[in-house]
């Protein structure tokens, strides 16, 4: 059955779904970027509960992407693990970005919210420096054509630039 | 010396009895038909595109092949790098449809009595084709074992009595952005170079390929002539050659230009060295499954009888 469903996902189906999951996750957040932007440009207010739920969908995929890692990737080899989160600059900013991913998915309620009050901005500003921290894990584990993770940085540095000049603006 | 050579052979090396079985149907297949009739009722797996080829004549070096090929042709044929085609696994296979491998022309250069152009067919001609079944380790962590088709490239290289001179071979790859659409990106300075020393080179392991699995290289695989170096990192195995020069200096290969911390020119696999940004103790045997786990990496690549002394008394972290 596995093998099966292996044929799809081609000669090397984990690091067809480590690349899967990992890109869905880093698409999915740029989609959370995204909303703030859409809503001031087009007027209409989008639904809070749209981020969230795009934000909440990133988390997943990063939690499967860390999954697969440890499970079909480092065959749940602990020494390995240990190595690889010490040793390697790209796995070392995944798991922050990880940990961070997962400190927002927990204080995503509206409960969380209200008891956080200004806290919760605070901490939920933490995406911005996750978002980096995605991308660069993505650009330094590409062999040497950086063309798509330079891609993302750039609509990255959009979206933040964005935010930051309107912030600017507004505060003047 | 065939004991030696075997001593490394993993279980997990070795093919089911069934797709060993098939393997050996097929390669009758190819070698007792002319056309191509005879291979329409086997697997999809082992299917081979439709080219009108003669079926080469070869014998198995049994000295130099493992006891068993464990990737299929599909295996070997669509996940490939062969930049000069596209970064992605299946762009060589994707874009390498319409490449010409005919005619060809080899220049041999440099540090040689005879020099000159000559064509794929010249450079053939003298040399019976063997099959060799070698491990083949990329730099990126996978590995798969393969049955090439060629000839020692010693073999070759005597008959162009090189010089005292004669410290380096320099391999180059065609340049044709035309039809190498990767090479209108400069992902790798082009044209692809590569290089060995003249010993390194002159080893009876180091082959001139011109097939894998009886049949002649498809594109994607380098057609029609390629190099492999079974105890060096993929990216040495130099694919389309259209020169071979000869130097007394060690050229600058292009992965080591393109990044020369994390690639050097001797690229010898070595589970103690890693790469800069990953770990090359283990390696991904392609052709299992989401389950099959990452087997431990050799030192050169299982070769270290027969090429170690190559290396004696070298700093191998320095010289990696």
């Amino acid at each position: 059955m596995l093998e099966i469903a292996g044929r799809t996902l081609g000669v090397n189906p984990v690091r067809t779904l480590l690349h899967f999951t990992g890109k869905t996750s880093l698409n999915l957040l740029i989609a959370t970027l995204l909303v703030t932007p859409l809503s001031v440009w087009s007027g209409k207010k989008m639904l809070p509960s749209v981020r969230r739920m795009l934000g909440l969908y990133t988390f997943f995929y990063a939690c499967l992407h860390f999954l697969i890692y440890i499970s079909l990737e480092l065959d749940f080899n602990f020494k390995d693990l240990r190595i690889e989160i010490t040793k390697r600059p790209y796995i070392i900013i995944g798991v922050i970005a990880l940990i961070g991913l997962t400190s927002l998915a927990l204080t995503s309620t509206r409960k969380m919210m209200r008891r956080l009050g200004k806290k919760w901005q605070y901490l939920h500003a933490l995406i911005y420096p996750i978002s980096i921290l995605t991308v660069v894990h993505y650009y330094w584990q590409v062999k040497i054509d950086v063309r798509e993770p330079l891609l993302y940085a750039g609509v990255l540095s959009f979206l933040l630039f964005w935010r930051l000049l309107r912030k600017v603006y507004k505060t003047n | 010396m065939k004991e030696k050579f075997m001593q490394h052979i993993t279980s997990s090396e070795i093919t089911s009895e069934s797709i060993y079985t098939n393997r050996r149907i097929f390669l009758k297949a190819l070698t007792a038909t002319a056309s191509l009739a005879g291979t329409a009722t086997l697997s999809k797996e082992n299917s081979i595109p439709d080219k009108n080829y003669s079926i080469p004549k070869f014998t198995r070096n049994k000295q130099y092949s493992l006891q068993e090929s464990s990737n299929t042709y599909n295996d070997a044929t669509t996940y490939n790098n062969f930049y000069e085609f596209g970064t992605d696994k299946s762009d060589p296979a994707a874009y390498s449809k319409g490449f010409k491998s005919k005619p060809w022309t080899v220049e041999i250069s440099g540090e040689a009595e005879i020099r000159g152009k000559f064509t794929i067919e010249d450079i053939l001609k003298p040399h019976p084709l063997e099959e060799r079944i070698y491990r083949f380790r990329c730099v990126e962590a996978w590995s798969m074992v393969i049955p090439w088709m060629g000839f020692s490239l010693a073999d070759l290289i005597n008959r162009f009595r090189p010089t005292a001179n004669a410290k380096y071979v320099v391999f180059t790859t065609l340049h044709d952005p035309i039809q190498m659409p990767g090479q209108r990106e400069k992902i790798l300075d082009w044209p692809y170079v590569e290089g060995l020393r003249i010993d390194e080179a002159m080893n009876p392991l180091t082959l001139m390929v011109v097939g894998l699995y009886g049949r002649w290289l498809p594109n994607q695989n380098g057609a029609p002539l390629r190099l492999i170096v079974p105890w060096k990192y993929g990216f040495k195995s130099i694919k389309s050659i259209v020169g071979i020069r000869f130097t007394e200096k060690q050229p600058r290969t292009s992965w080591n230009i393109a990044a020369p911390e994390e690639y050097g020119f001797y690229a010898n696999v070595n589970p103690d060295v890693d790469h800069p940004r990953w770990s090359q103790a283990k390696e991904r045997r392609i052709g299992g499954n989401y389950l099959s786990p990452r087997i431990q990496t050799l030192p050169y690549n299982g070769y270290a009888t027969e090429v170690s002394a190559l290396y004696r008394n070298m700093n191998l972290s320095r010289y990696f």
